[in-house]
């Protein structure tokens, strides 16, 4: 399973920012040829991120990019970017599955021989787009995930934008269940503000608690806080450790529950033990093998 | 190859190459004209990467004006090329 606890937007025409993307530790960062450059500059930017793609060492991000919609300029944007090896494309305003299921075709047509497959990461910032959410999860095998623009969905729905999100609740609900049914991540909307801390973190905490995987980023200054929110913490460790402990030391009496601290432990809180421990390995967080 | 006129690419900005090209007459050559403000360590490289991208798509006749901020050779590749593209010269698939 990849990482996706932060994904952080560059605009695509700013080599300052291109050049610098992988040093900000982000989980994935997303080059981004759509809502950041300037209609004019999209030829410019196209060569600009193919360029950096070639040649601009990411680290271990995940390398993403935000094309334009298939509408408008994703049928130049896919033949100049795919060849250029990122990780995976973000697929702005999805609205259907055929839609996806277009996009997966040009990639594959503009995929060199020999290269890793191309994921897709389908961006629902409509509310047909949210309305039509598990279809285009299970579209294509390619797509990864699931990632919600909360400013379009909202503009688009007529409702006023507020910190607590109220009106954006059932849509956050929708991306984290279509996502889940499918077996794939949901990535949450971005948190506008880049002064307010203390929001970012109590928006970022809601969308853990809801089922997101992880949070769009539009500033390097969000990340830490964001990963904080997400890492697994040592009360968390501790606990699936010892229902890991619980439920082996069952087996080995030949039961297939086991008890902890007066509570059932069965199969789906193995589960969530297991995934916690899962993520303190990959961070780095606990030695247990 | 298409018809050549000016163009203009990239910005004045920390990092970036503000490359202009206005067509030559035939068999004036490729004349790059570089300001930099890494001019005496880094001049005859960035050029080298100018007229590489250049020759890569065939043009022979082209005045460059370029305005160095600090770029890195991924940039002025692409910053080339999109002066390149918008003077009217098609790209060839694989620079892309």
């Amino acid at each position: 399973m990849d990482l996706r606890r932060t994904m952080l937007f560059m605009p695509g025409n700013n080599p300052g920012m291109l050049q610098n993307g992988g040093v900000f530790g982000a989980d994935a960062i997303i080059l981004d040829l759509e809502d950041a450059v300037a209609p004019q500059e999209k030829d410019a930017a196209r060569l600009l991120v193919a360029q950096s793609l070639k040649t601009v060492d990411y680290g271990t991000s995940e390398k993403v990019v935000r094309i334009n919609p298939l509408d408008t300029f994703a049928r130049i944007d896919i033949p100049a970017i795919v060849p250029c090896c990122p990780d995976a494309i973000l697929v702005p305003k999805v609205e259907s599955s055929e839609d996806i299921q277009e996009v997966a075709r040009l990639v594959a047509v503009a995929e060199k021989p020999g290269q890793a497959q191309v994921k897709l990461i389908a961006l629902l910032e409509t509310p047909r787009g949210i309305a039509e959410a598990y279809r285009i999860a299970k579209a294509d095998k390619r797509v990864v995930a699931l990632a919600f623009g909360a400013e379009d969905y909202t503009a688009s729905l007529g409702a006023k934008r507020t910190k607590e999100g109220t009106e954006i609740f059932t849509a956050r609900t929708i991306v984290v269940n279509s996502a889940a049914a499918v077996g794939i991540q949901s990535i949450d909307t971005p948190f506008t503000d880049v002064n307010d801390i203390e929001g970012l973190v109590a928006d970022t905490q809601l969308a853990k608690q809801l089922g997101f995987k992880g949070k769009l980023s539009i500033n390097p200054r969000q990340i830490d806080d964001i990963h904080k929110v997400f890492n697994p913490t040592v009360q968390d460790i501790n606990w699936a450790e010892r229902i890991i402990k619980a439920i082996r030391k069952a087996e080995a009496e030949g039961a297939g529950v086991a008890s902890l601290d007066g509570k059932m432990v069965d199969a789906p809180i193995v589960a969530r033990a297991e995934l916690i421990l899962y993520l303190a390995r990959l961070l780095g967080l606990a030695e247990e093998a | 190859m298409n018809e050549l006129k000016p163009a203009q690419a990239g910005t004045l900005e920390s990092n970036d190459i503000m490359i202009t090209m206005a067509p030559g007459a035939q068999g004036s050559g490729v004349i790059i004209d570089l300001e930099s403000i890494v001019l005496a360590q880094y001049g005859p490289a960035i050029k080298q990467t100018i007229a590489a991208v250049v020759a890569e798509q065939n043009v022979t006749d082209i005045y460059i004006k370029a305005v160095d901020r600090g770029a890195l050779d991924c940039t002025i590749q692409a910053r080339t090329l999109t002066a390149l593209a918008r003077t009217g010269v098609i790209l060839q698939k694989e620079l892309i």
